[in-house]
């Protein structure tokens, strides 16, 4: 049973190691050179349903909490669960009084535990919110993570715009192609972002540090080699063009606020990249003619996609397999206690 | 009926369409708000020139009417550049007409704000100016052209309330035959109510509605209190006093021993 993923992004690559996990045969094509260059690319990585429940449906916490558990486990290693830590400057306590009413998960923390949690930040803010539970990854090593993981166990890339494989001859596609399903899903649209990165040896964080502000609130997420990815503008529009001046300048305004050293930083990157989003801006398994497609991830790709990769190959498997049969082509140990434990309930429901 | 610019409008509620969670939550507040006017920002929205497509057509969806604003603009060339644009996206000849002079609390430039809106009314735009509780700029913005006035009651986003009571009972009594919108700096019903026991014409609200926990909760709570205000308005308030006044007379009453 061979099966087409389509998009080499954070949807189609957690999509396609859940489906060989569960012993089918999958190959991925993906249009650009290499994977994870699509909206992927400029991700935050962080894996924060409790903060992202501020401005998000329930769903995106209850969908999302599980998934630094299955990111540590297809890449161990990858994930640093060192929590987010939220702060606001004086003038905009009510921001940060706003933040607390909307999120759980979290305890509030004085300028004494946010120096213990982050010294580089001694003394700059008076109060913040830490969120324990949460994680963080970096999304590029973690696309390249489960690319060689996938291919070393056998899955078949296609890369590039030239020899596509022809998708009639695959049992299913799964298009997993983000941005680029606007057009031909219904009430899909693009909600442009902007980032950027800067590089200094002068701050150390240990974790995602958010800014609350009423108009321009950033996140601050650490990388290696002394970069900080600094994220991230939402924009009504499916334009893919180079950042504004504006945008660029209430990013670094936003560093600068929360450590003037960032000021001396280098900015070694600045990204565009199109969330593709429905109305409601949750993610959907949408049923098409030759398989299913995982769309409308949003600003929620890494700490969504664990579930919509489950969900599209439950489908999957419904589908294309007759009722008690699976296929046998993996092993128990090595699809992974996530999919273990759903084919067991599925196994002892009626 | 309100009538601005000869439109008549049941809704003395109107509603900004910027920082609701999702179109989704954002299509459910207007419908339970009721409102028929709902501003939308075409700066941010065209980054690059190309409209946000599918967003703008959520909102043309909603069956309301638009009414584009030059929020983020800061000087006459870009919110008459930006009216003209909105014109075209939306085909509409309304704007709400926002000049901004300080960065930090977003409070009106408004000797800007009177030359673009004798720009535009020049042109045919109708106009309707955010500006200060400031008289003689108000009477300013008339004299340009203007046939509605927009003032704040707290700096935009602030959720802060009516902060000059007099002010704004002044301007009420200046221009008595002026549709008067309070906008910006509504924070809770019970603001929306107490400028339209003043007489205020309408509210105009973003913040306070899609930064609350429930977005179309908080939308009807503010079309009941914005109703409740005017209708105390047209039934006219008692005005306070010192003492006491028993509402129960006490010549005539029985006595009980």
């Amino acid at each position: 049973m061979r099966l087409l993923v389509k998009g080499a992004g954070v949807a189609g690559l957690t999509a396609a190691l859940e489906l060989v996990r569960r012993g089918f045969a999958v190959e991925v094509a993906e249009r650009r050179r290499t994977v994870g260059l699509g909206a992927s690319h400029y991700a935050g990585g962080m894996l924060a349903p409790y903060c992202e429940r501020e401005a998000a449906e329930e769903a995106v916490l209850t969908l999302g909490i599980d998934a630094a558990r299955w990111w540590e486990e297809a890449l161990p290693g990858e994930v640093v669960r060192n929590g987010t830590l939220v702060v606001a400057s004086g003038r905009d306590l009510p921001e940060l009084n706003r933040f607390a009413a909307r999120t759980r998960g979290y305890r509030r923390v004085s300028a004494e535990e946010i120096a213990a949690l982050e010294p580089a930040l001694a003394g700059r803010f008076q109060h913040g919110l830490f969120f324990a539970e949460e994680a963080h990854l970096d999304p590029r090593r973690a696309l390249n993570g489960l690319y060689e993981m996938l291919t070393a166990r056998g899955v078949a890339f296609h890369l590039g715009s030239v020899g596509q494989p022809q998708e009639g001859l695959f049992s299913a596609v799964l298009d997993c192609t983000g941005p680029a399903a606007i057009a031909t899903l219904p009430g899909l649209r693009g909600v442009r972002g902007e980032m950027l990165y800067l590089e200094t040896p002068d701050v150390r964080l240990s974790r995602p540090v958010r800014l609350l502000h009423p108009r321009h609130p950033v996140y601050i997420v650490p990388r290696r080699d002394h970069r900080f990815m600094i994220g991230a503008t939402m924009i009504e529009t499916e334009d893919e063009g180079p950042i504004s001046a504006r945008s660029l300048m209430e990013l670094l305004n936003a560093a600068y606020a929360v450590h003037p050293a960032f000021g001396e930083a280098r900015v070694v990157e600045t990204g565009t990249g199109v969330r593709p989003a429905f109305a409601d801006n949750l993610p959907r398994v949408v049923e098409r003619p030759d398989g299913l497609a995982i769309a409308g991830m949003y600003r929620h790709g890494f700490l969504l996609a664990p579930a919509t990769a489950r969900q599209a190959a439950d489908r999957l498997e419904q589908r294309l397999l007759p009722a008690g049969k699976e296929l046998n082509h993996a092993s128990a140990h090595q699809r992974g206690t996530a999919g273990l434990q759903e084919l067991d309930a599925r196994r002892s429901s009626p | 009926m309100l009538s601005l610019y000869e439109t008549k409008l049941s809704s003395r509620l109107l509603l900004g369409s910027a920082r609701y969670p999702s179109p989704a939550v954002l299509a459910e507040s207007v419908r339970r708000s009721g409102t028929e006017v709902v501003t939308v920002s075409l700066r941010r929205e065209m980054a690059g020139g190309k409209a946000g497509g599918a967003f703008f057509e959520m909102i043309r969806s909603l069956g309301v009417r638009i009414l584009p604003n030059t929020a983020g603009c800061h000087t006459v060339e870009e919110a008459v550049l930006t009216a003209r644009m909105a014109r075209e996206v939306f085909r509409t000849n309304w704007v709400k007409l926002e000049v901004i002079g300080r960065h930090d609390n977003l409070q009106p430039d408004v000797f800007e704000l009177v030359e673009a809106a004798r720009t535009l009314c020049e042109e045919g735009f109708a106009v309707f100016p955010y500006t200060t509780d400031d008289l003689v700029v108000a009477e300013k913005l008339l004299d340009a052209g203007c046939e509605v006035l927009m003032p704040w009651c707290a700096p935009i986003g602030s959720a802060a309330g009516p902060r000059s009571l007099s002010a704004l009972t002044a301007m009420r009594a200046a221009f008595p035959g002026v549709p008067l919108i309070v906008d910006a700096g509504i924070g809770r019903p019970s603001h929306a109510t107490m400028v339209m026991e003043f007489g205020y014409d309408a509210v105009l609200l973003n913040t306070a509605v899609a930064g609350a926990g429930d977005p179309p909760a908080m939308a009807e709570a503010f079309s009941r209190a914005t109703m409740a205000g005017r209708q105390a308005f047209e039934a006219g308030m008692l005005e306070p006093r010192e003492m006491a006044v028993a509402s129960t007379p006490i010549v005539g009453k029985g006595v009980f021993a």
